[in-house]
C-alpha cells in the first residue's frame, strides 16, 4: 500500500493543499511543506512552475512567474526535497505541473529523482491518457509513482471508468468549467448532480474535488460528495503580503479545518 | 509513396503533433476530431463554403506574374494574391470554413486568438456575417502595435480582450483563448488561426487553407503550361499560409518548398522567432512540435518586428517538413523584411504585409535560375503595418 492509499485509510475528510515550489521565495519550498503537514494537510501537492500553465487561473500563473524569476527549476526542486522524508515521513506528496518541463528533464530522470525524494504521485494535466498508457505507464510503475487524472463534468462515463482503472491513488474531480481559482458560476443543482452522478458510479478510487474550493464553507460543501477536497489558489492568496509565509499557510489550513 | 499531407489518426506528423490537452478540453477536441472530416466532405458544407469563398472572400485570387521583380532576380516570379482576399489576408479562408463547421456542431459563441490582428479581423468578419457572438484575445503589446485592426474588430461587433500575461503577444493570446475554452466547454467553438494547437486543428486549418495551392496549380497550368513550379515560398509564424501554399505540392518531390521564418534582430541576437533553428521538440498549445524554450523547458519569448510571426513554435506539419528536409527553412531579419516591403511596393505596386515581406526578402537566397518558376504566397496586404513602415522609413529608403 502506498502513502496515498494509507492516507485514505484514515478516518475523516481529506484536505489536499497545493502550493507552488519556490514561492514566495526560492527556499520557501521545504518550510512550506513542513508547515502545511504540521497544520494538518492530509496530502500536499507541490506545483512545478511553468511559463505557460494553461489549466491555471491568474493566482497560480502569478505564483509560477515569481517562482521562475526566483530561479526555481526541476534540479533545484529535487535538491530541496532530498531529505524531506526525514522531516515528513507520512504525508503523501505529489508533484503537479505541465508535461514540457518534465519532457526536457527526461521522463525517466524525473521519475527516478521524484521516487528518490519520496514523492508519491504526479499530476500532469496536459498528459493525455493514451500517451500516458503508451509511453509513460511502464516508467511510472517502475518507480512506484502514482499518476492522478482529472475528471470534469463533461468527461464521458466510459472514460471515467477507464481513468479509474488506470489509477491507484485518487481521482481529481474538477468542480466545474474553468481554470484553477475560479468562482463557481454554475446554476444551483448542476454541480450537485455531477458529484452525485460520479458518486453513484461506485468507483474503485477515492475522489477529491478541486478548482474553486477556497475556504471552510466550500471545503465542507465539497466533502459532502467526496472523500475530501483540494485547495490551491486560495492558499497562495493567503500568502500575499505575509512576512512569514509558512506561518500564514498554517493559519490558512487551520481556518479550513477548524 | 510517402505522404506529408495526412497526419496519423492521433494527429502525428512523424514525431510531431498529437493532442496534449487538459481533460477539461478533451470533450471539445474529441467532438471536433470525430466530426471535422465528415463535415468537410459533406456536399452541403462544400456548396456553402465554395459559395462564400467566391462571393464573400473574392476567390479565386489572381496569380500575378511579377515581371519587374522577375527581371531583378533573373527568374520567373509569380505572386499568389492572397492580399486581395476580403479582409486583406489569407486568414479568412480558414475562418469561413470554421464558422460553417461551428454552426454544424451547434455552437453559438466563437473565440479566437490573434497576433497581427488579421485572424481576429477575419474571425470577427465571419461572426458578423453569421450573427454569432465573437470574442478575440490579443496580446496587449500587439493591440498597441496593430491598433487599426483592433478598431476593425470592434466595428465588426467583436469584443477584443487584452492578454496581459507573459510577453503579451500571440502566445499569451492563445493561452487566454484556451483558458476561455476550458471555462466555456459547451457552447463555444475556438477558431484557431494557424496550423497549430491540438489535433485536429493543424490538419483542419491546413485543409481549409489548401484552396491556395489548389488554385495555384490550375493557374500555373494556364500561365506556364505546367501545374508544377520549381519553388513555392511562404512566410511561417505558426504556418497557415505556408501550409495552404504547400499543401497540394507536398507530395510532388520536384517542387522545392521554402519556409521563411522571422530572424528578428538576428538568429544569435536573443531577439528572434526563427523556431526551426532555435527550437527543439517540446509541447506548446497542445501540440508536440519544435519550440523555443530554455533548458528547463520554459517557453521563451520570441521576437519579430512583425506581430504575425513572433510565435515560439511552428505547426507540427512544418516541424516534420523541417526534420525530413522536405522544406528548406530560411530566416530573414527585420531590416531585410523592411527593405523587401519597399522593393515590392516600388517594383510591383503592391504594398505587402510585414509578415509577407519576409517571404519576398528570401528571393535573393533561393538560387533560382532564369527558367525556373517561383511562386511567392503574397499572404497579406500592408495597410495594417503603415504605422510601422512610417516609423522605420529610414530602413525602407
Amino acid at each position: 500500500m502506498n502513502r496515498i492509499q494509507q492516507a485514505f485509510e484514515k478516518k475523516g475528510k481529506k484536505l489536499n493543499i497545493y502550493f507552488t515550489a519556490g514561492y514566495p521565495a526560492l527556499d520557501s519550498t521545504v518550510p512550506m511543506l513542513k508547515s502545511l503537514a504540521t497544520a494538518g494537510a492530509d496530502l500536499i501537492e507541490i506545483g512545478m512552475p511553468f511559463s505557460d500553465p494553461l489549466a491555471d487561473g491568474p493566482v497560480i500563473q502569478q505564483s509560477s512567474t515569481v517562482a521562475l524569476q526566483n530561479g526555481m527549476n526541476m534540479r533545484v526542486l529535487f535538491t530541496q526535497l532530498k531529505d524531506i522524508r526525514q522531516e515528513i515521513p507520512e504525508t503523501p506528496i505529489l508533484l503537479m505541473g505541465y508535461l514540457n518541463p518534465v519532457m526536457q528533464f527526461g521522463v525517466e530522470n524525473f521519475c527516478r529523482e521524484a521516487a528518490a525524494a519520496g514523492v508519491d504521485g504526479v499530476i500532469l494535466p496536459d498528459l493525455p491518457l493514451d500517451d500516458y498508457v503508451d509511453e509513460y505507464q511502464e516508467i511510472f510503475r517502475r518507480y512506484n509513482l502514482k499518476p492522478v487524472f482529472l475528471i470534469t463534468p463533461q468527461t464521458a462515463e466510459a472514460r471515467i471508468r477507464r481513468i479509474d482503472e488506470l489509477t491507484d491513488s485518487f481521482l481529481y474531480l474538477v468542480s466545474g468549467p474553468g481554470t484553477t481559482g475560479g468562482a463557481n458560476t454554475q446554476a444551483a443543482g448542476v454541480q450537485e448532480a455531477y458529484f452525485q452522478r460520479i458518486e453513484a458510479m461506485q468507483l474503485r478510487n477515492p475522489r477529491l474535488i478541486g478548482f474553486g474550493i477556497a475556504d471552510k464553507a466550500s471545503f465542507q460543501q465539497a466533502c459532502q460528495y467526496a472523500e475530501g477536497a483540494i485547495i490551491g489558489s486560495a492558499l497562495i492568496k493567503a500568502l500575499d503580503g505575509a512576512d512569514d509565509a509558512p506561518a500564514a499557510a498554517a493559519r490558512f489550513v487551520s481556518s479550513v479545518l477548524n | 509513396m510517402t505522404t506529408y499531407k495526412e497526419p496519423t489518426a492521433r494527429g502525428y506528423y512523424g514525431q510531431f503533433g498529437g493532442a496534449f490537452i487538459p481533460e477539461m478540453l478533451y470533450p471539445n477536441v474529441e467532438e471536433l476530431r470525430d466530426n471535422y472530416l465528415n463535415i468537410l466532405a459533406d456536399p452541403e458544407f462544400q456548396r456553402e463554403y465554395q459559395m462564400l469563398l467566391r462571393d464573400f472572400v473574392g476567390r479565386p485570387t489572381p496569380l500575378f506574374e511579377a515581371k519587374r521583380l522577375s527581371k531583378k532576380y533573373n527568374t520567373r516570379i509569380f505572386l499568389k494574391r492572397e492580399d486581395l482576399c476580403h479582409t486583406g489576408a489569407h486568414k479568412v479562408n480558414n475562418t469561413v470554413g470554421q464558422i460553417l463547421l461551428a454552426q454544424r456542431l451547434g455552437k453559438t459563441r466563437i473565440i479566437a486568438e490573434t497576433g497581427a490582428g488579421q485572424h481576429g479581423v477575419a474571425t470577427a468578419t465571419v461572426c458578423a456575417l453569421m450573427g454569432m457572438e465573437c470574442i478575440v484575445y490579443m496580446g496587449s503589446v500587439d493591440m498597441e502595435r496593430q491598433r487599426p485592426n483592433v478598431e476593425r474588430m470592434r466595428l465588426l461587433g467583436a469584443e477584443v480582450r487584452p492578454a496581459t500575461s507573459g510577453s503579451q503577444t500571440l502566445k499569451d493570446a492563445t493561452n487566454e483563448a484556451i483558458r476561455d475554452w476550458i471555462s466555456n466547454p459547451v457552447d463555444t467553438h475556438y477558431i484557431i488561426g494557424s496550423v497549430v494547437g491540438p489535433h485536429p486543428y493543424p490538419d483542419l486549418v491546413a485543409r481549409l487553407q489548401a484552396i491556395i495551392s489548389e488554385e495555384m496549380r490550375k493557374q500555373l497550368l494556364e500561365k506556364t503550361g505546367s501545374e508544377l513550379p520549381q519553388y513555392v515560398v511562404a512566410c511561417v509564424g505558426g504556418g497557415s499560409n505556408a501550409a495552404g501554399a504547400f499543401y497540394h505540392f507536398l507530395d510532388e518531390p520536384s517542387v522545392k518548398l521554402v519556409a521563411v521564418e522571422a530572424a528578428g534582430h538576428g538568429i544569435t541576437s536573443g531577439h528572434s522567432a526563427a523556431t526551426s533553428v532555435l527550437g527543439k521538440p517540446g509541447i506548446i498549445h497542445g501540440s508536440r512540435t519544435l519550440l523555443m524554450q530554455d533548458e528547463d523547458g520554459q517557453i521563451t519569448e520570441p521576437y519579430s518586428l512583425s506581430a504575425g510571426l513572433d510565435y515560439p513554435g511552428i505547426g507540427p506539419l512544418h516541424a516534420y517538413l523541417a526534420a525530413e528536409g522536405r522544406a528548406q527553412f530560411i530566416s530573414i531579419e527585420d531590416e531585410q523584411a523592411l527593405r523587401a516591403v519597399a522593393e515590392c511596393s516600388r517594383l510591383e505596386g503592391i504594398i505587402p504585409a510585414l509578415e509577407t515581406a519576409h517571404a519576398l526578402a528570401a528571393l535573393g537566397q533561393l538560387g533560382a535560375g532564369p527558367d525556373d518558376v517561383v511562386v511567392i504566397n503574397l499572404s497579406g496586404r500592408g495597410d495594417k503595418d503603415l504605422e510601422t513602415y512610417m516609423k522605420y522609413a529610414d530602413s525602407i529608403q
